[in-house]
């Protein structure tokens, strides 16, 4: 990293930016530690940390931009990656807990003549030529 | 004829972009892998993503990713302040039903994921009909106003673009 003011200034903002990240992933996995419920703690891995990770990537970024002045699009696929699986990973784990914990009676109604999908699982493909659309269309 | 060489245009550009960001270097080799990805790739996995969704209003997709980042950052600060300063048993956890109004798979994917992302929510279950999704709240004292905001902030925008 060059020296002088803005060197200097750039440094600070990777180093601020790391120890913002550091702080939120050491808050989810605190979480993880302290809440009770498994529900609970599925909140603290899907968004505490998104933030941690968000931010040691824009403290990588920057720091690449300042040595050797290119910009890494790395990151931003990092990011890309992070938002499609983790409410995926979210899902699956919440619904291999709703069948282990055996939940279906304490889930609310769905407001709807059918079940939810996870215990309903005839209803949700009426029609198997209709591909993946559920009942009735747009 | 191109309709069906390229079933998902905007997912072939993605993959190629993404192909590229890969490779961290533009070059002529790797924009044409990356074409070529674009172009196999939608072909192999067609059978699972039959129909093209409509984006009536792009403008409006903008918009809704700067808001869903903006939450995000919101709700990390409001998570992390529940975990840190509440005790776990004064935490109002609760399982919400929200009801939908769009009908298009893709709108209903976005906004399972945008709820899984943001405020102190994780969307767990869908009823069995794709019309309603179940939700799980790591602090809501007012289930019936989470519901509302849900469908004011995000599924609204959601039916302005999908329909």
């Amino acid at each position: 990293m060059s020296g002088g003011l803005l060197g200097f200034l750039g440094e600070a903002a990777v180093a601020l930016l790391l120890i913002a990240g550091s702080f939120f992933m050491i808050v989810g996995s605190f979480g993880l530690l302290r809440l009770p419920s498994l529900m609970q703690r599925l909140h603290a891995p899907t968004k505490a940390t998104t933030l941690g990770v968000g931010g040691i990537l824009i403290a990588s970024m920057l720091f690449f931009l300042f040595t050797t002045g290119r910009v890494s699009v790395h990151e931003l696929l990092i990011t890309l990656f992070l938002f499609l699986t983790a409410p995926v990973t979210a899902y699956m784990l919440a619904k291999a807990h709703l069948h282990r914990a055996r939940l279906q009676k304490e889930l609310p109604p769905t407001g709807r003549p059918v079940g939810w999908a996870t215990f309903d699982p005839a209803a949700s493909d009426p029609d198997p030529d209709s591909g993946l659309r559920p009942t009735d269309g747009r | 004829m191109l309709a069906r060489l390229l079933p998902h245009p905007l997912l072939t550009l993605l993959l190629t972009v993404v192909w590229v960001l890969l490779a961290n270097e533009p070059s002529a080799g790797s924009v044409l892998f990356g074409l070529f990805l674009g172009v196999v790739l939608p072909l192999l996995t067609r059978p699972f993503w039959p129909e093209r969704p409509v984006i009536r209003a792009p403008a409006t997709v903008i918009e809704y990713g700067l808001l869903v980042l903006w939450d995000i950052c919101v709700a990390n600060v409001q998570v992390a302040y529940l975990i840190l300063f509440k005790k776990p048993e004064e935490l109002h956890s609760r399982f919400l039903v929200v009801p939908l109004d769009t009908r298009v798979p893709e709108a209903i994917v976005t906004l399972a994921g945008t709820i899984t992302m943001t405020p102190g929510t994780v969307s767990c279950d869908v009823s069995a009909d794709g019309r309603a999704l179940l939700v799980h709240a790591l602090d809501a004292p007012d289930p019936e106003a989470a519901v509302a905001t849900i469908k004011r902030r995000y599924e609204r925008r959601l039916l302005e673009i999908f329909g």
